[in-house]
């Protein structure tokens, strides 16, 4: 066997392991298909009339609205990756792996792919769960697979830092402290739920700044009518730069773990 | 380049398995972990690193096992160097830490399977390996379900099968039995003992109970404070040891220990007195014979005794010689969570 085929072999059998994990948690796997049903339910009934306001570019906020929840989904749940990987260092699995043969690239990358697989799934889930709501994607297909690619990007760019902090604080109430202090400003300094020409001007420069809601100016983007490709281009662009900045800096707290065992 | 087969390469004739030079490291907080470690451990053989909680015996592994590197020193395993290769080395090793690092989501079968896969074995070698070691440790039912269903004893029995799946040259065994019940703790024992008996293998077993290390252990290297005290086998460093023990208690608190420690030093024969509350421990020539003498001594100084026996020396009084306290202490000092202390029985 030749060291290519080892590798990739190597990352399968982490990444599998991972996905394995999620499969057999049921309690997790309901919230994660509930809470953005939920979300789409409550959210989509109380601003139903902002779209009157205009700026939505749609008369159905619910149009709106579903790129918002993918990609605030995308978030919420990439956050707490940090805790599974904390939960691994405490019990003395990743030690494990560390004395065996595996690559150290693997290990991350098991992470990272796992990460990306829920995301999709978790996007496509909420995607049908608006269709079956009445919602539009006049952008079809392309558009959608935009979106979703969009939301995978997020999820790693917050997971990895989620897991460079479960490395580096090895605490589980700095993530949960973390996490509920970013999530609803993130969320809320964004597109989600308000057209930009709606948000005041100052919010609107925030957003502007704010990865979250590139993601959803990507979806949005690619999902029009007449989608704007520049717009996707530069925000994901951005999304990709930021991904690649995470990993990086997740792989680099992996060796700082490594020299304080 | 290594080859990706499951099996280790043999053991070179004559050469040891282990060999620690020197190892010094520090944490992060100016906490010595390792003060000159040094150790051999010859191939094929079954080598105990005994020592209280905090000695320095699971950063020792975590070096030997390639996990952490030195501040200084150099180590070999499996007749590679651990810092400089420590890819090879751990081609050729096998770990069973302190915690279980088994997936509690995955079945026992599925852990043994990433496990060899890992090391490279595939297809029905793998199949072949894994139902191997789940008939062997006794796990072949348990194996279908998943490991957080598991009792504390299947737990490390597992730990050991995962260690063992790609047949390792050297085996580390850190803290095998601590957290096991005592029914579980002699099955781990039987276990290891039977483990040792395997043709050409070598295990590096760390424990903090003084009976273990006895009981499996063909060498043994005390640690205290980052660093070996003394080494050899435990029947060598017992019969270092002049003369016996003679435990006593009295009914009730010594009131001046100083005038009983005259009175029983005087006694001839009499090497050393340890008084400490209501036990005293004397080291003396024929240990049977001194008894009158010690009774007669104690009852002519006010004390009444309750109990005497008599002792051959153990490892704890071996311990006490060369890192200047008796074991319980040395843990009691460190502040653990291991409440249970096992020493040598008083009467081997």
């Amino acid at each position: 066997m030749n060291t290519m085929t080892e590798s990739l072999a190597q990352n399968w059998f982490m990444t599998q392991r991972q996905l394995k994990v999620i499969v057999r948690q049921p309690a997790y796997l309901v919230m994660m298909l509930v809470q953005p049903a939920i979300w789409l339910f409550l959210f989509g009934n109380l601003f139903k009339k902002v779209v009157e306001l205009g700026g939505f570019g749609t008369t159905t906020y619910l149009d709106y609205l579903v790129p918002g929840i993918v990609v605030m989904s995308a978030l919420s749940s990439s956050m707490w990756a940090g805790m599974g990987t904390l939960e691994e260092i405490e019990r003395g699995t990743l030690n494990r792996f560390l004395t065996t043969p595996v690559s150290r690239g693997a290990l991350m990358n098991a992470n990272v792919v796992q990460n990306g697989v829920s995301t999709a799934l978790q996007s496509v889930i909420i995607v049908l769960l608006g269709k079956l709501g009445g919602a539009d994607y006049p952008g079809g297909i392309t558009g959608l697979v935009v979106l979703i690619l969009a939301s995978v990007l997020l999820g790693a760019i917050f997971g990895a830092l989620s897991n460079a902090m479960g490395m580096l604080v090895r605490q589980r109430e700095s993530i949960i402290g973390v996490n509920t202090f970013l999530m609803l400003p993130l969320t809320f300094l964004s597109t989600a739920f308000m057209a930009p020409a709606q948000m005041p001007g100052w919010m609107q420069s925030i957003a502007d700044w704010n990865p979250v809601n590139w993601a959803m100016v990507v979806g949005r983007s690619a999902m029009a009518d007449n989608p704007d490709w520049g717009l996707v281009l530069s925000r994901g662009g951005g999304l990709l730069v930021l991904t690649v900045v995470a990993v990086w800096l997740s792989t680099r707290t992996f060796r700082s773990y490594q020299k304080s065992v | 380049m290594q080859s990706s087969q499951g099996s280790a390469l043999p053991a070179r004739a004559g050469a040891p398995a282990v060999q620690a030079h020197e190892l010094t490291k520090t944490y992060p907080g100016d906490v010595t972990a390792l003060s000159g470690m040094s150790l051999t451990v010859e191939a094929g053989t079954v080598f105990g690193l005994l020592g209280p909680n905090g000695a320095g015996k699971s950063t020792t592994v975590k070096i030997l096992t390639t996990l952490a590197r030195p501040d200084s020193g150099s180590a070999t395993v499996a007749g590679h160097d651990a810092l400089r290769h420590p890819d090879r080395v751990r081609r050729a090793i096998g770990v069973v830490a302190q915690k279980s690092g088994a997936d509690p989501m995955a079945t026992g079968r599925e852990n043994l399977q990433l496990q060899g896969r890992l090391y490279g074995l595939r297809g029905t070698d793998l199949t072949r390996r894994v139902d191997e070691l789940l008939e062997r440790f006794d796990l072949a039912e348990a194996g279908k379900r998943q490991v957080k269903g598991y009792s504390g004893g299947m737990q490390r029995r597992l730990d050991v099968a995962l260690g063992l799946v790609h047949r390792p040259e050297v085996l580390f065994l850190d803290e095998p039995t601590t957290g096991l019940d005592p029914e579980a703790r002699t099955a781990m024992w039987d276990e290891i003992a039977r483990l040792a008996g395997d043709e050409g293998l070598t295990i590096l077993l760390t424990t903090h109970y003084l009976e273990e290390a006895d009981r499996l252990a063909e060498r043994i290297a005390i640690v205290d404070r980052g660093r070996v005290v003394v080494e050899g086998t435990p029947d060598a460093l017992k019969g270092e040891l002049r003369g016996d023990a003679v435990h006593l208690e009295l009914r009730a608190q010594a009131q001046d220990a100083d005038v009983l420690r005259a009175a029983l030093a005087a006694l001839p024969g009499v090497h050393e007195v340890l008084i400490d509350g209501r036990r005293i421990s004397v080291r003396t020539e024929d240990g049977a014979a001194a008894v009158p003498a010690l009774l007669a001594a104690l009852e002519r100084a006010g004390a009444a005794v309750a109990a005497a026996t008599v002792a051959r020396p153990s490892l704890d009084d071996v311990y006490l010689r060369y890192a200047g306290r008796r074991f319980s202490e040395a843990e009691a000092a460190h502040d653990t969570p291991h409440a249970e202390l096992v020493t040598a029985g008083g009467a081997r």
